[in-house]
This record gives structure tokens, sequence and C-alpha cells, in this order.
């Protein structure tokens, strides 16, 4: 985060803001401080209220209560027209009838602009598109036009840009490109970016930092790593990558960590992970991603009596499932550096980690939420 | 043969509808370079005559500026305010919409012979003479649910997404309009007003009713049918049937080379 003095220029701030639909919340009471300068992404699965959000900050839906400011500014109930904002839309929405010189010339002629046919040839050089000036958008690719989108919106220098699921439209090997290359624009031009999509993997890829929504709520915020590595909340330990989670019942502490049952074995949270710690009556939910689990070396944290029921290659991984003497199944990524080739469906393993990749969640949380609201993605 | 028949009896059966569609056009062109007497119903050998002087008959240039200026006007009003019914149609949810949406097929599905009559009757009963406006005035009726249909199906398909972004770009709701709505629905708005002008400049029954002595080129063609058409009719009516067959091909042409690939 930036210092005080400079996070009043042009950071967007977000206050209790709230939609509503009829008798839905899409957003609910939702706050946030996106700094100036950064690439922020907003990630959710479909109706978790990030479009919403985003159409509020552009201007394009009124909130039903809250504030939006840039700066000091405040833009809550401006006209789209009348806030330094720009969007890149889902469907590019670039106009059939213009060219693409004059698809980016646009918002420059409304504000008035001198120098139109320089700043959008500069612009168009900025993404490689130059020598289709003349033409016409459906003359281009789907590539092509996203990133005449990019270019008609960062032309005028908006204090924000909106990019709103900007990749959804393209196949899978031009996203990972258009990932790069939005990154790449972004450091170039440096203004902020707020992106919403449903996909994790581009979130984590591109954004500094990544806001996690759920009906209308922020569940977690922070940089990818933090998200990943420790998730808050069970919808964000299933959403961001796969979690493996457990219930079990606390113990009792020693020195810094947290001691738990799980079915008998005896796991250790160091106290900065255990993120249930008001709500210790109950059981907890303990988590570990699946590769950081050994099924080859003994650490301190381990489950017993698995049995390997199935086994599939993926190249740089081998993913078993393993079903515990209770019944659940277990996910285990082990890396194909030979150690664990010689494991059969059918073998009994041992489950084994190191305490400090562990983490605690709030017992009383459902434990599939997040895991099924995305089949399209992974 | 049967083979062959198998093979190809779509192309027979196209062949024999397309005949059947234009043997009446066909049909009207040879009998404007008739050299005709009396009247125009029997082949009486080839001539330029009709053509180079297609004012020749009698009344018929007056009749045919009445319909064009009938046409004309009534073409203007109708697609301006079927324009205009068609976007609060097209783009605003209120109360009694799907009503209105009825409602504008109305005047489509009622007989022209009813709308005449009672149209007349209104009239009469204002003390309106029938005449020049009462006629634009049917006119404009009956041709604006034609333009509200023709221009709320281009509304339609056009991506409201585009209208909000040209509001990201700093267009103002007017120049939101001028700049992006407006041309992209114009097309559909062209096509209306021919639409309208082919349905006045064609319409005999409800004009009939109205237009009391003035006459228009369809009233004239039906009054003159009593004691033979002169050919200038076959002139004029091939000239408009070129002229709208003109402008079909050059706005295709420009729509196709606006969108080529």
């Amino acid at each position: 985060m930036v210092d005080a003095a400079a996070s009043t220029k042009g950071d967007l701030n977000l206050t209790n803001l709230v939609k509503e639909f009829g008798d839905f919340r899409a957003v609910d009471d939702l706050s946030l401080l996106i700094p100036e300068g950064s690439f922020f992404a907003l990630l959710g699965p479909s109706g978790c209220g990030k479009t919403t959000t985003l159409r509020m900050i552009a201007g394009l839906e009124e909130p039903t209560s809250g504030k939006i400011a840039i700066g000091p500014t405040d833009i809550t109930y401006a006209k789209p027209y009348a806030r330094p904002v720009n969007t890149v839309f889902q469907n590019y929405a670039l106009f059939p009838h213009l060219t693409i010189f004059e698809n980016v010339a646009f918002g420059l002629r409304r504000r008035g602009v001198k120098d139109v046919k320089e700043q959008v040839t500069k612009v168009l050089e900025l993404v490689e598109l130059g020598h289709l000036a003349g033409r016409k958008p459906v003359q281009l690719s789907g590539g092509q036009q996203q990133r005449i989108a990019v270019a008609r919106a960062i032309v005028n220098r908006p204090a924000l840009l909106l990019l709103d699921e900007p990749l959804g439209a393209l196949d899978l090997k031009l996203r990972r490109q258009m990932q790069i290359e939005l990154k790449w624009i972004q450091t170039e031009v440096g203004l902020t970016f707020v992106h919403v999509t449903h996909d994790q993997e581009e979130a984590m890829t591109m954004a500094d930092t990544i806001a996690v929504m759920n009906e209308g709520r922020i569940e977690q915020m922070g940089t990818p790593v933090e998200l990943y590595e420790s998730p808050r909340t069970v919808f964000v330990a299933n959403f961001l990558g796969q979690s493996n989670l457990v219930k079990g019942k606390v113990e009792g502490t020693s020195g810094d960590d947290l001691l738990v049952s799980v079915h008998g074995n005896r796991i250790i949270v160091p106290a900065n992970r255990d993120f249930a710690a008001d709500n210790h009556e109950n059981s907890v939910l303990i988590g570990i991603r699946p590769e950081k689990i050994s099924l080859e070396h003994a650490e301190e944290n381990t489950l017993g009596g698995g049995i390997i029921t199935d086994i599939s290659f993926v190249g740089v991984s081998t993913q078993f499932q393993v079903q515990m003497p209770w019944g659940q199944e277990l996910a285990v990524f082990e890396q194909n550096d030979g150690g664990a080739s010689h494991l059969q469906k059918g073998d009994t393993v041992s489950l084994s980690w190191k305490p400090q990749f562990t983490f605690a969640l709030d017992g009383t949380a459902d434990v599939d939420a997040g895991t099924s609201v995305n089949p399209d993605e992974e | 043969m049967k083979r062959w028949l198998s093979k190809n009896l779509i192309k027979v059966y196209a062949f024999f509808a397309f005949v059947y569609l234009f043997i009446p056009i066909a049909y009207t062109m040879a009998f404007s370079f008739n050299n005709a007497g009396k009247s125009n119903l029997t082949w009486r050998g080839f001539t330029f005559a009709n053509w180079q002087n297609p004012c020749g008959a009698p009344q018929v240039c007056n009749a045919l500026g009445n319909s064009l200026k009938i046409g004309g006007i009534a073409t203007l009003i109708a697609t301006i305010l079927g324009t205009m019914i068609a976007f609060a149609l097209g783009r605003h949810r209120f109360r009694g919409r799907s009503a209105v949406n009825l409602l504008i097929f109305l005047p489509m599905a009622t007989p022209e012979i009813v709308l005449g009559a009672s149209l007349l009757a209104m009239f009469l009963n204002l003390g309106i003479n029938p005449g020049f406006w009462p006629t634009v005035i049917a006119h404009v009726m009956f041709c604006i649910s034609f333009v509200v249909v023709t221009v709320k199906a281009r509304i339609a398909s056009l991506d409201p997404k585009l209208e909000e972004a040209a509001m990201d770009l700093y267009a103002t709701e007017a120049e939101t309009f001028r700049r992006v709505t407006l041309p992209l629905v114009m097309p559909g708005i062209f096509g209306a007003a021919l639409l309208a002008f082919s349905l006045s400049f064609d319409d005999f029954i409800i004009t009939n009713f109205n237009s009391g002595t003035l006459t228009t080129f369809p009233k004239f063609v039906y009054i003159s049918s009593a004691r033979g058409i002169p050919p200038q009719a076959n002139v004029i009516g091939s000239t408009m049937f070129i002229l709208a067959l003109v402008i079909v091909l050059t706005s295709q042409f420009v729509s196709n080379r606006k969108n080529r690939v």
C-alpha cells in the first residue's frame, strides 16, 4: 500500500456499496480501497456481484446506497461520460460502423482533444495494430478486436481502467498471450487496472492484489500468494486452486502452535495460520494444499491408513486420490521426480506434510463452498 | 429423364416460380412499348413514343404528381413518428408496453375497406372535406405500423453495450444517439421509409374514400381502365419498378462494400 499522502491522489475508494435488484442484493455492503497504479482483480463465480460492482464504478449502474470516490472526488452519481473511467467490455463493444481509427479516436473527439491523429497512432503502435487503422471491426480477429478495445480505452488516459472479463471470448492459447500483454501494457502506461474475472488463473497471473467475491461480499483480499497459501475462508480455499479440508477438534496449544485432533491423529497448526481462532469450541477445519503433501517422507503432520483409489499422470506431477479410514477422499499431487513412481492403486499410504503449510478454518463452514461453482475452469 | 428431373427438380421449380412472379411485370414493361391506339390491351407494334412522352396521356402526370407528393409527405411523417414509437417500444420498459405492441399491429390487420370507410365517415363528421390533406393523414396512419415494426426489429438487433461504450467514452446521451445509435439503426429507418412510400404510392382503397376529387396515380389507372388505360401508365409503372430495383441493388451493394472482409 502506498503512503497516506499519495493515497488520496487517484485511489479508488468504495464505501459501504450496496446494489439491490428488487429483492436480490447483488452487492452487499462492499468497501474497498484500490491504490492508484495497481493491477487489481475482482475474482468470483458468476453472479457474485463483481460485474455489478464494475458497472457501478463505470457509472452504468446506480448504487442503492454507498459511495464511490476516485481520490477526493465523489463520483457515486456522476454520469458515465463525466467520470475519468474507461471500460474494456466483455465482447469489446467496438462500434461496427466506424473504422478502427475512429473507434480509438471516439473518446478523444468527444473530449475535444487537439492531437487526435498523433495520440491514436501512438496507442495503435502500442498494441501493434497500426496497420489496421483503416479497417472495420468485423475485419479483425478476436485477439485483434480485444487489443483495439484496450487501445480505445487507454488512449483516454483514464484514472481507472475497468476490464470486464476481457479475455473470456478468446481461446486458451490467445488468452495466455493476452494475459502477459495486458500486464505489460499496464506497466507501460501506469494506469490503475480493475479486472473482473471468474478465472482464478487469469487473476493470479495478472493482478497485484485480488479480492475474492462471493454473494455480493469480499471473502478475502490479498496478493495471489497470500490468497493461495493462507486462505481465510473455505470458499477461498476451494475457489483458488484445490484444498483438502478435514474436520478436527482443538485439543490445546503447545507454545505458538495449535494442536488439533483429526480422527485420532495429532495435527499441528502454527498459531499465525489459525484462521478460526475466535471459534474453537466447535470443530475446526484443517486445510492442506494437495501439492504440499508427501506420500514418501514422514513429516510432523501425518494422517495414516489411506488407500490409493485413483492415480492420474499429468506430466509435471501425478495426482493421487486417497481414501482415508473415515471415508473422505483427499487429493495428493506428487512431483514426477521418481519418488512416488512405484505407488499403485490399492496401496496403503500415509499423508505427511510440514506444519507450516497447514491452515485452520472455521469448522462450522460448508466444506464444499466454492468447489462446484466453476465447473468450466481447470 | 427421370434422373435428370430428380436432380434438377428444385431448379425447375424455382424457374417456374420466378416466371409466375415476374410475368405481370414483364407484361407491363412490354406494353409500355406498345403502339397503342385507344386501349392498351392488344399488341399493335413496337414504339418508343410512350417513353419519349410519358405525360402524353391527359391527367396522367398530374395524378403521378399527387401520388408523389402524398407519398413523400406521408412517408416523412410516418417514418419520424414510427421511428420514435419504435425506440420507445424497443428501448424502454413502461406500463402497457405489451398492449401498445399489440395495438400497433391492429391497423395492419384491419381490412383497408373498413379503415377507408370509417376514416371518411370521421372526416365528414368533423366537417373536413375529402382531399389532399385527409389522404395524407390516412396514409400516415396506415404506414406508421409498418415503420414501427421494421425499425423495432433493427433496434432489437442492436447491442445495448455499444451505447454504454459510447457513454463510457465521454459521449453524452445526445451524442451517443447521434454518433452510435442513429447510424446503426439508419438502415432500418431507410428500409421502413421505402416500405412506407411504396405502400402510400400504391394505395387505392383508402385513397379512393378520402381523396374526393383529387386523382392519384392508382386512382387514375382504375378510372381509366373503364375506357382503356393509356400506355403512359405502363411507362410510369415500369419506371417505378426500375427505380425501386435500383435503390434496393444500390443499398445492397453499399452494405456489401461496408462489410467486405
